[in-house]
């Protein structure tokens, strides 16, 4: 069963659209990377789907229904929007503890997911002097106390330590594991690379590509050969398969050593034969450079 | 509903601003009181006992205010620091959560005043009178009218909490709507003029800690217009919660 099915999904701010016409499927027992540039309508559209905003058109389900005709909707969906976003004075038990309450989620479950993310030791002290790190992993209790079948992570990662890092993506994969599903948005193909199974890449609030990582791989990371030459309009004839630029021909579908038979047979001279393997980050650069919001 | 009301429990004996909030607003009503006692004391004048009510209650204006404040963090707090956001995820029907608050704010608000009005009226009375009794015709009127009247200033702050969102905003706002625009509605010209200040917010509340000042209204009538503002502020609230982003 899909676990979040958004459907034309379109949010305006008086002029500015921030996401628009937006539609993709979210399946359980992986890890969904939702990838943009900052500014790509990411954190609104998972406010979207946690009904904390409006669509100004469109609509989205979670498990089936909208989110606000949840009962207990804790015990269903979990998120972390953003970590800091807590009432510093409290500790972080009797943060977790009201959550869980509003829930009708037992006590014990908070003791639960306090030993869960490691924050056993400091559950009496008051959140206003926990490190970024410990406040995320204060967020990713809270999302998990109810138990959810659907776990939202609006950028888990940002400004954390390698360790945290680790833990989280670890973390992630094994929810995955276990059945749950797992929407985490990133703004680090990297990132993603490493942890989802599926990605929806969205630009300027629209949706970019919905693939799964392999095929994004597969399609992005396609090598080529770079032939430069002073006679390089002869080359291209003799080649006939590349693809002619400025100042070099780009071949898909031969070997150098091909290459460099068929033109030393010819008798022109080369001054470059490169094999060009582009990383995934350069694949996703490219396939996001029109929708930068700001670009330097 | 009760889960979210446990929910809403936890959350306000958790922070500190509840404990503070609550002891100024019992320091205001005490420490006024003794301060106006001892004055009278020391200037030797004798006043009855009706003046000695009134003058022990004193300091419910300025209670008003702090109970206020504490009803505006209520809400305002959850936005300023971004927590609404989890709130709401948790209860996504957003008018139980306002009435969460309001069933968890409303009794402790009104013990704390009660026994701070209590509290006033004796220490006060005794200084100025040298006896107390609460079987002075009106005394028992006056001190239960002054909780019920900081009370419903407390709800008041939380109706502009929730309206306003924005802590000083919203504190900024009661004191124009409880302390400010009140004084001014007396200049407004002729007869409505006069209706308008009669039923303005606190001239109306106030009559039911000190009776007889005001030219329309009665102890109780004036509450019950002093009641429909803060609900009216409450309906309005809770239409624009529902409706507006987190």
């Amino acid at each position: 069963m899909t676990a979040i099915q958004a459907m034309n999904l379109t949010k305006r701010y008086g002029e500015t659209v921030a996401v628009a016409d937006l539609s993709f499927d979210v399946q359980p027992g992986q890890v969904t990377g939702f990838l943009g540039p900052n500014g790509a309508g990411k954190s609104t559209t998972m406010r979207m789907v946690l009904g904390l905003d409006h669509p100004s058109s469109g609509s989205v389900l979670i498990g089936g229904s909208p989110y606000r005709e949840l009962g207990h909707p804790l015990r269903k969906v979990g998120a972390l929007l953003d970590a800091k976003a807590v009432h510093g004075g409290r500790s972080a038990r009797n943060h977790l503890l009201a959550i869980a309450q509003s829930n009708a989620i037992p006590a014990a479950r908070v003791e639960a997911v306090l030993e869960l993310v490691g924050l056993t030791q400091v559950a009496k002290r008051r959140i206003g002097g926990f490190s970024l790190g410990m406040s995320q992993r204060l967020g990713i209790a809270a999302a998990l106390l109810g138990d959810p079948e659907i776990l939202l992570f609006d950028e888990p990662v940002n400004g954390l330590d390698p360790d945290g890092i680790l833990w989280i993506r670890t973390l992630m994969r094994e929810l995955a594991a276990e059945g749950r599903t797992v929407f985490v948005s990133s703004h680090l193909m990297s990132e993603m690379a490493q942890t989802a199974d599926h990605l929806v890449v969205i630009g300027k609030g629209r949706l970019i590509t919905d693939t799964s990582v392999q095929e994004f791989i597969g399609r992005s990371s396609q090598a080529y050969v770079r032939v430069r030459s002073p006679r390089l309009a002869e080359v291209a004839e003799l080649i006939r398969v590349g693809e002619l630029h400025q100042d070099h021909l780009r071949v898909s579908g031969l070997e150098p050593l091909e290459i460099g038979t068929m033109t030393a047979r010819a008798g022109l001279p080369l001054e470059e034969l490169t094999l060009v393997r582009p990383s995934l980050e350069s694949a996703y650069m490219e396939l996001t450079k029109d929708s930068l919001e700001y670009t330097s | 509903m009760i889960d979210i009301v446990r929910s809403e429990w936890t959350k306000i004996r958790s922070v500190r601003s509840t404990v503070w909030t609550l002891a100024v607003t019992a320091l205001l009503m005490v420490g006024i009181s003794v301060l106006l006692g001892v004055a009278i004391t020391n200037s030797g004048e004798t006043v009855g006992s009706q003046e000695a009510i009134a003058t022990s209650l004193a300091g419910t204006v300025f209670a008003s205010l702090s109970i206020a404040t504490f009803g505006v963090l209520v809400v305002s707090g959850e936005y300023r620091t971004g927590s609404i956001r989890t709130t709401f995820m948790a209860v996504p029907k957003r008018l139980r959560v306002l009435i969460g608050k309001v069933v968890v704010f409303t009794p402790v608000a009104l013990v704390v005043c009660t026994v701070s009005s209590f509290a006033a009226y004796l220490l006060g009375g005794q200084l100025i009178l040298g006896t107390t009794s609460l079987g002075d015709p009106g005394a028992l009127q006056a001190i239960f009218g002054s909780g019920l009247y900081l009370t419903a200033g407390g709800l008041f702050g939380l109706a502009l909490g929730a309206l306003v969102r924005h802590t000083p905003g919203a504190i900024v706002s009661a004191i124009a709507l409880m302390l400010i625009l009140p004084q001014l509605t007396s200049m407004l010209p002729g007869q409505w003029g006069a209706t308008v200040h009669s039923y303005f917010t606190t001239n109306a509340g106030m009559e039911v800690v000190q009776p007889g000042q005001n030219a329309m209204l009665g102890p109780w009538s004036g509450y019950a217009v002093y009641l429909a503002w803060v609900a009216v502020t409450l309906i309005v609230a809770a239409v624009l919660m529902r409706r507006r982003d987190a």
